[in-house]
C-alpha cells in the first residue's frame, strides 16, 4: 500500500509541477499577482509530495519490503540499518528520486525564503524550475519507477553493491546532488532574468546564497567521493580523472567561476552577460553529469545499470534544457546593457583572469572526457584519455590561476596600484622563495613541477593571510583594535580567506601525495617483511572473520621504525556472498607528515592462494591529509560566507527582512 | 561577429548533443577493446601437448603452415562458460568441417584431460599454457576467447567471451569464410 501511496504522490507532484510551470509565468506576463503567487504554494506542495514519495521508498528499504523490485535489487535483510537507509538512493531510480527531491527543495527554498525577490522574477524563476521538475518527474514515472512491484516476492534481496556499503559513500550522493541540483535554481534565475531582459546587482545578490550553498555542498560531495576512493578502492589514489569524476568536477570549476563573476555583477554591475552564461553552463554540466552516469556512454568504474531508452530520454531533456536556454541567451544577451568600466589592473581584472582560466580549465576537462567518444565516432578507433593528459594540460592552467588568486583580493575595484600591492607582498615572496629552496633541497632530482606547486601553495597561503592581516591591521594597530576590526569584517570576507587558504592547503596535499609517493607491492605469506619510507612492516597473520553480511580476511601488520614499535595495522579483504563481490578495507595510519597505507588482496593464482600467499600493497603518501584538511577549510569558508548578514538582509530596495536565508545544505 | 560569438555556446551544445545521440546506439559497447592482433601474424608461441589427450601440441608454425583457416579457442576446465561453448565448437567441427585448435589456459593437465574425456575432444591440436605466458602473447583478457586465423597464420577476428548467441556464431562463420577466400578482412 505504502509504495503505491509513494507513486501516487509522485504523480500528484507532476500535476503540481505542470501547474507551476504555466500559471506563474503567464501571471507574470499578465501582471496577475494571484497567479504569480500560486508558485509559492505549488513549490511547497511539490516538496511535500516528493518528500512523501521519498519517505515511502525509504520505508520500503528500512522494513525490507521485498515486494518492491528496487528493494530486492539493492537491499538485503542482513544489511546494517544505515545502508538500508542509504540504499534508498543507491540505485538509478532511487537516486533520481533524490534528484527531484532536491530540485523541489531548492524551488521551495526560493518560494519561502525569497520574500525580497520581486514577484515577477520569483514567479518566472519558479516556473522555469518547474519545467525542469516536469521533465525529470515524467522521466521517472515513465521509465524508472522506483515503486515497481515484483510478484512473487523473493525471500531475500540481492544486496547493494558492497563497494557502496560505506559511511562515506552513503553521504556522498546527497551532498553531491545538493551541489549538482542546487545549481538548477541559479539556472532558473538566469533564464527568468533573460525572459525579463533585466539583470542588475540585486539579481546577483539574490542568486548568491543559492550558488554558494550549491558550491559548498558540491565541494563536500566531491571530497567525500575522493576520500571514499582513497580508502575503499585500495589503490591509495584519491583522484583518477575518471569520466564520472570529471563530470562532477566540471560543474565545480564553472560554479567557482560563477561564484566570482557574480561578485562583479553584484558590486560593479559588470560581467552580466557572462554571469548569466556561466549560470546556464554550470547547470548544463550538472545535467551532463546526470546523463553520462546513467547512459553508459563512457566507460567508467562507477556507473548505474545502463539502459539506452533512459539515455535517450535524458538526452532529450538535456537537449531541450541546454539548447533552449542557450538559444534564449543568444537572442537576449546582446540586449543586456554593459556597465562598470575598469582598468586592466583592478579587482575586476583579477576576477576576469580567474574566470577565463577556470572556463579554460573546464573546457580542457570536457574535451579530455569526451575525446574518446569523439575519436570513436570520427575515426572508429578506441582510445582512453587518462591522468597524463589531464595532468599535462590542467595543472599548467591552474598554476597561474593560483598565482593571480593570491594577488586578486588585494586589488581594489576599478583601478588598482599593482606596485603598491606587490610591495605589501614582499615578505610573502621571500617566504615563497625559501619554501621553494627547501622543497628543492629535499627533492633534488625530483619533479620540478612539485617544487613549483609547493612554492605556489605557500605563496597563496601567506598572501591570503597577509591580506586578512592588512584588513584587520594586525601588527600595525593594537590587538584590541585588530580584534574589533576582525569582528567588524563581513563574514563573507572571513569565508574568502578561509577558502583561499584551504585551497593552498589542498595543493600541498595534492603535490605531496602525487609527487613523493612511495609504493611497494609484495607477494608473500605471513612473516613477510617490507620496508618503506623508514617504516618496517611485517605481515603477522591473516584471519578469517565474520561480519553481518560478509566474510573478512583480516591481515595483521606490525609496524616498526628503527626497531621501535609504531602501530599495528589491520587491512581487510571482505567478500559479500549475496552480492558476490569483494571490497578492500585499507588500513591507514595518518599523521600530519603523511599516511602509511596498507591493503591486502588474495592473489589471482589458486595455487598461491592455497599456499597462504597474499598480495600486499603498501604506500607512503606524504601530506595527503592536507587534502582533507584543505577541503574542510573550503567547505567552512563556503558556510561562513553563507552565514553573512548581507545575504540575509534584503536587497537595497527593501528594508530588513526578518526571515533568514537558511542554508539549504542541511 | 559578436552575435555569432554569443550563439557559439548553443552551437557547441548541439554538436555535443549529436555526438551523444550517436554514442547511445545500443549496439555500441564502450567497453569493447579491439585486439591489436587483428591483421597481424599470430604471436610467437610453442606449447607442449597435454599428457593423455592424444593430440599434438600447438605452436605458431602449426598455424602458419596449416594451409587452411583455423579457429584457435582459449579454454580451461575450470571455466564455466567454456563448458557451454564446448557444444557449439563441437558442432562447428562436425557439421561445418572447421579446423579447431585449442589453447588450454592455466589448467592442470590432468583436469583438462578428464574434462575432454568426459565431453569429447573436438580439437585437432591443443597446447598446454600452464604458465599463462602464451595467453599474454595472444593478449587475452579472459577465458574463453576465440580467434579466427587464416591459412597464412594471420589473425583476422577475435571473439571475447563464449560463442553463445546466433550473432556470435554468424560473425565467426563470416570471418572463416573471408579467411577461406583469402580475402583478409580488417
Amino acid at each position: 500500500m505504502i509504495p503505491e501511496l509513494g507513486q501516487f504522490a509522485l504523480l500528484l507532484a507532476l500535476v503540481a509541477a505542470l501547474v507551476q510551470s504555466v500559471l506563474p509565468i503567464v501571471g507574470a506576463a499578465k501582471r496577475n499577482v494571484l497567479w504569480m503567487q500560486s508558485a509559492t504554494t505549488t513549490a511547497v506542495l511539490q516538496l511535500g509530495l516528493i518528500g512523501l514519495a521519498f519517505a515511502a521508498l525509504m520505508r520500503s528499504f528500512v522494513v525490507s519490503d521485498f515486494t518492491v523490485r528496487n528493494v530486492v535489487e539493492n537491499s538485503n535483510s542482513l544489511k546494517p540499518m544505515l545502508f538500508k537507509v542509504s540504499g534508498t538512493w543507491g540505485s538509478h531510480e532511487g537516486s533520481l528520486l533524490l534528484w527531484v527531491l532536491i530540485l523541489a527543495l531548492f524551488g521551495a527554498g526560493v518560494a519561502i525564503m525569497g520574500r525580497n525577490v520581486p514577484d515577477g522574477l520569483k514567479a518566472r524563476t519558479l516556473s522555469v524550475q518547474a519545467w525542469i521538475s516536469v521533465g525529470f518527474l515524467s522521466f521517472m514515472l515513465f521509465t524508472s519507477n522506483p515503486f515497481e512491484r515484483v510478484f512473487p516476492p523473493p525471500v531475500d534481496g540481492q544486496d547493494l553493491n558492497p563497494l557502496l556499503q560505506d559511511v562515506g559513500l552513503a553521504m556522498h550522493p546527497p551532498l553531491l546532488y545538493i551541489g549538482y541540483v542546487g545549481f538548477s535554481i541559479v539556472f532558473s534565475f538566469a533564464v527568468a532574468a533573460l525572459i525579463e531582459g533585466r539583470i542588475d546587482p540585486a539579481w546577483a545578490r539574490w542568486v548568491r546564497p543559492w550558488t554558494l550553498a550549491a558550491w559548498t555542498s558540491l565541494t563536500a560531495g566531491i571530497a567525500l567521493g575522493s576520500w571514499w576512493a582513497y580508502y575503499e578502492l585500495g589503490w591509495g589514489g584519491w583522484w583518477f580523472w575518471d569520466p564520472v569524476e570529471n563530470v562532477s568536477f566540471m560543474p565545480w570549476l564553472l560554479g567557482t567561476a560563477l561564484l566570482h563573476s557574480a561578485i562583479v555583477t553584484e558590486k560593479r554591475d559588470a560581467f552580466k552577460s557572462w554571469t548569466i552564461l556561466l549560470a546556464i553552463l554550470t547547470f548544463s554540466l550538472s545535467l551532463l553529469g546526470t546523463f553520462v552516469v546513467r547512459s553508459g556512454l563512457l566507460t567508467s568504474v562507477h556507473a548505474f545499470a545502463v539502459d539506452p531508452e533512459r539515455g535517450l530520454y535524458i538526452l532529450g531533456l538535456l537537449g531541450i534544457t541546454i539548447v533552449g536556454s542557450l538559444t534564449l541567451y543568444a537572442v537576449r544577451a546582446p540586449k543586456l546593457e554593459a556597465g562598470g568600466i575598469f582598468a586592466p589592473i583592478s579587482r575586476e581584472g583579477g576576477l576576469l583572469v580567474n574566470n577565463l582560466l577556470l572556463a579554460t580549465a573546464t573546457a580542457v576537462v570536457l574535451f579530455g572526457t569526451l575525446y574518446p567518444l569523439f575519436v570513436e565516432a570520427v575515426a572508429d578507433d578506441k582510445i582512453s584519455v587518462g591522468p597524463p593528459f589531464f595532468n599535462a594540460s590542467f595543472i599548467p592552467i591552474m598554476l597561474p590561476l593560483i598565482v593571480v588568486m593570491a594577488v586578486g583580493p588585494l586589488l581594489s575595484w576599478k583601478r588598482a596600484d599593482l606596485p603598491g600591492v606587490l610591495s605589501r607582498l614582499k615578505w610573502v615572496a621571500a617566504l615563497t622563495a625559501i619554501a621553494a629552496l627547501v622543497a628543492w633541497y629535499i627533492d633534488t632530482g625530483g619533479p620540478v613541477l612539485a617544487v613549483i606547486a609547493i612554492a605556489v601553495a605557500v605563496w597563496l597561503f601567506f598572501a591570503t593571510l597577509r591580506e586578512w592581516a592588512l584588513r584587520v591591521k594586525l601588527g600595525s594597530a593594537p590587538l584590541a583594535e585588530s580584534w574589533r576590526r576582525a569582528r567588524g569584517l563581513p563574514r563573507a570576507s572571513h569565508g574568502m580567506t578561509l577558502a583561499h587558504a584551504g585551497l593552498a592547503v589542498c595543493i600541498l596535499g595534492f603535490t605531496g601525495s602525487s609527487a613523493w609517493k612511495d609504493e611497494v607491492i609484495r607477494f608473500g605469506a605471513p612473516g613477510t617483511e617490507v620496508s618503506i619510507a623508514g617504516f618496517d612492516l611485517r605481515l603477522e597473520k591473516v584471519e578469517r572473520l565474520r561480519g553481518p553480511n560478509y566474510f573478512s580476511d583480516m591481515g595483521t601488520f606490525t609496524v616498526t621504525r628503527d626497531g621501535e614499535p609504531v602501530a599495528v595495522m589491520r587491512p581487510e579483504r571482505r567478500s559479500y556472498p549475496v552480492a558476490q563481490s569483494q571490497t578492500t578495507e585499507a588500513a591507514i595510519r595518518s599523521t600530519i607528515a603523511g599516511d602509511l597505507y596498507v591493503s591486502i588482496t588474495a592473489p589471482a593464482d589458486e595455487e598461491a592462494q592455497a599456499a597462504g600467499m597474499w598480495t600486499m600493497r603498501i604506500l607512503y603518501e606524504p601530506l595527503v591529509g592536507f587534502i582533507w584538511l584543505g577541503t574542510f577549510m573550503l567547505v567552512g569558508g563556503g558556510l561562513l560566507s553563507l552565514s553573512d548578514r548581507r545575504l540575509r538582509v534584503g536587497a537595497p530596495r527593501r528594508s530588513r527582512v526578518p526571515s533568514a536565508v537558511a542554508t539549504p545544505a542541511e | 561577429m559578436a552575435r555569432l560569438l554569443i550563439a557559439l555556446p548553443a552551437l557547441v551544445a548541439v554538436l555535443i548533443g549529436a555526438l551523444f545521440l550517436w554514442g547511445l546506439d545500443p549496439d555500441r559497447d564502450p567497453g569493447a577493446i579491439p585486439s591489436v592482433l587483428i591483421s597481424q601474424p599470430v604471436p610467437e608461441f610453442d606449447l607442449e601437448p597435454i599428457d593423455g589427450v592424444g593430440v599434438p601440441g600447438l605452436s605458431k608454425a602449426d598455424l602458419a603452415g596449416l594451409g587452411k583457416p583455423a579457429l584457435v579457442n582459449v579454454f580451461a576446465s575450470w571455466c564455466v562458460p567454456c563448458r557451454a561453448e564446448h557444444a557449439v565448437l563441437t558442432r562447428l567441427v562436425e557439421d561445418d568441417g572447421v579446423t579447431l585448435m585449442g589453447l588450454n589456459y592455466k589448467d592442470k593437465p590432468a583436469d583438462a584431460a578428464a574434462w575432454l574425456a568426459r565431453l569429447g575432444n573436438p580439437y585437432t591440436r591443443i597446447g598446454s599454457d600452464l604458465s599463462g605466458r602464451a595467453g599474454i602473447e595472444w593478449g587475452i583478457s579472459g577465458v574463453p576467447e576465440t580467434f579466427v586465423v587464416d591459412a597464412t597464420g594471420t589473425v583476422i577476428y577475435r571473439q571475447v567471451g563464449a560463442i553463445s548467441t546466433a550473432d556470435d556464431l554468424a560473425k565467426i562463420k563470416a570471418a572463416l569464410a573471408a579467411a577461406g577466400s583469402g580475402d583478409v578482412a580488417s
